[in-house]
């Protein structure tokens, strides 16, 4: 695309991505790396923009930033007595290694591979136009047991974080004082 | 005692002799200089003149898609883009300079709203509990915005000792980005919106998401544990109250089929109806979770002045908390103007659209929400923290569900019935309400949200309390 | 008028992958050096947002397209990973919650009963 607005938009934008996700790794506090997250998703939703990418652009700001944010910021609050600091374990050096090798990999891969890609006019051809309605009609139309399937995966994750964080219920007493013998030793700490 | 009724004695304490004696706005205006009343009696004659000005140029149809259309901005600027492309500027100077125009146009409504709406509020609210607002500072208390702006940019900023720096002057920004750029996508005119993207309502959706995290951010940084649970309530609140919302304005979009807010406004335009006539309950989903999303009462539990000092922002001074004051009349001003927009017609009035600039229709429109708002504001109570998320999962959500399943239907045999439209849409407003008041009924029944008591005949204060009680007690 | 040599800097493919391999190998990173188990979620949610660049910049510029293929594909896809990621992070922070419960701590080094 040479469109200059889209070039500066594209540098800048990367830059804050990927400057922002380098802190999620350096940062010293959880809820800092959080911060640097959410400014590293709206930084991927402005590449997304850059891309013509509108809705999913808007729908990223709203999963992610939006809602996804406010999950982890919320995990954070429920285990008050956890240790906030962003530390890294003992994996330290294998995990960069993998990380800059999958990196170089496909930093590699993307510069030398002949990518059969429009360029010029042809890229100013075929933006997208109208993204919201034909997106609705591919999930609607060609790819709709994938959608239903997506929304049952949905209700399943909703009814197993349900389940899952569910306090236990004492039934009865005779079943409460079995339970809480051998479940002193387990299960300690109530929020 | 068969005559006339008792004139009340004369009140007590100099402050209710001052409030009988106070001016009516009948003497107040007859009563100004001459001077005055001559130049206001010339700028009415002007504005009349104008008006017919107006009027007789867009009958003789010699202001359409004029520069001068001042109908329209929208044309003036497209006029400055064509002058400046022929005077040989850059394309893209140009559009820097037409998107710097508009943002300034924006801006401009914003500040302009923040310098007086706290003027207005107070008053309109001191007048529903029936004493004075600010009248002091300034003719009728008109300098009262600025007076605040000045103290609170001359406080000391307190930082608390534990705080957390970088987490500490992050949310008074970042509250304040969805207040402004919510205002992007509202189309003033039908060439006037600023940001005239195909996914606005997603847009307008997401970005009051963002709001959500600063309000959790200041809570969190201010080492405070009162403000933190402040913070927890609001954050709870806000994520709760943003599905009703997103559930009226699916709503919407199925009836109108597009996502663009120009194109939805352009729709109520072109069948002369309100979407405040056909789906009544989005109307009113989106108006109670907005009042929530904005913390306001009767749903400001995050920031309840009353009970918690200020909830999230209880360890902001100085402007910081000026900034969140002023973000909750931006957002109101901002909810006030995307209600108009999706259910009030936005800028159109049945055609009157032609003869009267859009922008003013649309601020009149935006003024009558905010009126609404501090209306609420100044007569219910607040709800508690559980009644506010019951209401809104339990009785919101799933009548939202409801609502846009119905109008789903209703928008498919929109789409292939031949049917004028009027009758259509009238069908469809007389099941809508139908439906809407049944529904409400029957789950309000089931939810157990029956008064406990009827409504009466509306009983006058002055039997049971207000200024003649005080003067009886007194005089006894 | 316009500035020389600025009409030549465009912006491919390749500048787009490149992009999303480092966010990728920056989130592997993250996924698997973090102590606390809230900060490998995050080192997820990075790599699965880089794959949804990757996903988006192919469906915009590739010209490889089959005729009857629709090039927006590639943003239904995006829809999926994107709601895909939002379950699993639920889940994920579901289960922190929970070792919180029983162990006191997210900290995944201590979460070691089943190692050798």
């Amino acid at each position: 695309m040479d469109s200059t607005g889209i070039v500066i938009g594209f540098w800048a934008l990367s830059a804050i991505t990927v400057v922002s996700s380098v802190l999620v790794l350096l940062a010293r506090n959880l809820m800092h790396a959080l911060v640097f997250l959410v400014i590293a998703f709206l930084g991927m939703a402005g590449l997304f923009i850059t891309l013509s990418a509108d809705f999913i652009a808007v729908a990223q700001i709203l999963i992610y930033a939006g809602s996804i944010s406010v999950l982890m910021v919320f995990a954070v609050m429920l285990t008050p007595l956890a240790s906030r600091d962003n530390g890294n374990s003992l994996y330290v050096l294998p995990g960069l290694l993998a990380g800059l090798g999958i990196a170089s990999l496909v930093g590699f891969v993307a510069v030398d591979t002949e990518w059969a890609e429009h360029r010029g006019a042809a890229l100013a051809q075929t933006d997208f136009g109208d993204t919201v309605r034909t997106v609705g009609q591919l999930l609607l139309g060609r790819y709709v047991l994938a959608f239903e399937i997506a929304s049952v995966l949905l209700l399943f994750a909703l009814l197993g974080a349900i389940v899952l964080v569910q306090e236990r219920r004492r039934q009865s007493a005779a079943e409460g004082s079995r339970e809480s013998a051998d479940g002193a030793a387990r299960d300690g700490s109530v929020l | 005692m068969t005559d006339q009724p008792m004139r009340p004695p004369r009140p007590a304490t100099p402050m209710l002799r001052q409030i009988q004696d106070r001016p009516g706005l009948k003497e107040m205006a007859l009563g100004v200089p001459f001077g005055l009343k001559v130049i206001g009696g010339i700028l009415g004659l002007g504005v009349l003149a104008v008006m017919a000005l107006v009027g007789y140029l867009v009958v003789d149809g010699r202001l359409d898609g004029q520069w001068y259309d001042i109908r329209d901005l929208g044309f003036a600027v497209d006029g400055l883009r064509t002058w400046l492309g022929d005077q040989g500027v850059d394309h893209r100077i140009t559009w820097i300079i037409t998107g710097a125009l508009g943002a300034l146009g924006i801006m401009s409504v914003l500040g302009g709203w923040l310098l007086i709406g706290s003027w207005v509020e107070r008053r309109v609210l001191a007048k529903f509990q029936i004493r004075m607002g600010p009248n002091r500072t300034g003719p009728f208390g008109l300098l009262q915005p600025i007076a605040d702006a000045i103290k609170l940019m001359t406080k000391e900023v307190v930082i608390p000792r534990g705080a957390d720096r970088f987490l500490y002057f992050i949310p008074p920004v970042l509250i304040f980005i969805p207040a402004m750029l919510g205002w992007a996508p509202i189309p003033w005119a039908p060439n006037m919106a600023y940001l005239d993207i195909n996914v606005g309502v997603l847009y307008v959706i997401a970005i009051s998401s963002i709001g959500v995290l600063g309000v959790f951010l200041a809570g969190w940084s201010s080492n405070n544990h009162y403000s933190l649970l402040g913070a927890m309530r609001t954050v709870a609140m806000m994520i709760s109250y943003e599905i009703p919302i997103s559930l009226a304005l699916l709503s919407v979009v199925l009836l109108t089929q597009t996502m663009s807010l120009s194109e939805i406004v352009a729709w109520q335009g072109h069948y002369h109806v309100w979407m405040i006539m056909l789906i009544p309950f989005a109307a009113f989903a989106f108006l109670f979770a907005s009042t929530a999303e904005i913390n306001r009462t009767p749903n400001d539990i995050g920031e309840a002045e009353s009970e918690i000092v200020a909830g999230f922002y209880t360890e902001y001074s100085g402007m910081k908390a000026g900034l969140f004051m002023g973000v909750e009349l931006g957002h109101a001003i901002l909810v006030g103007a995307l209600m108009a927009t999706f259910f009030l017609g936005g800028y159109t009035l049945f055609g009157l659209e032609e003869w009267v600039p859009g922008y003013l229709i649309l601020a009149s429109k935006i003024g009558a929400v905010y009126f609404l708002f501090v209306w609420l504001r100044g007569t219910l109570p607040r709800f508690r923290l559980d009644q506010l998320m019951g209401y809104a999962w339990k009785f919101l959500i799933p009548l939202g569900i409801l609502q846009a399943f119905i109008v789903a239907i209703e928008a498919s045999v929109f789409a292939r019935v031949d049917a004028p439209a009027l009758i259509t849409l009238g069908a469809f407003a007389v099941v809508n309400i139908a439906v809407t008041v049944v529904l409400i009924r029957f789950w309000a029944d089931r939810l157990g949200y029956a008064p406990s008591q009827h409504a009466t005949k509306p009983v006058l204060t002055d039997a049971l309390g207000g200024l003649k009680a005080a003067e009886r007690i007194r005089s006894t | 008028m316009t500035a020389p040599g600025l009409d030549e800097i465009t912006v491919t493919l390749a500048h787009y992958l490149v992009v999303s391999g480092l966010v990728f190998g920056i989130g592997t990173v993250i996924a698997l050096s973090k102590r606390n188990a809230i900060a490998v979620l995050m080192g997820v949610e990075l790599m699965l947002n880089a794959v949804n660049l990757t996903l988006i910049a192919f469906s915009r510029f590739s010209s490889a397209f089959a005729p009857g293929e629709e090039p927006l594909s590639g943003h239904a896809f995006v829809v999926f990973v994107l709601t895909v990621a939002a379950a699993e992070a639920a889940i994920a922070l579901a289960m922190a919650v929970l070792l919180y419960r029983r162990r006191e701590t997210v900290d995944l080094d201590r979460v070691n009963l089943m190692r050798w």
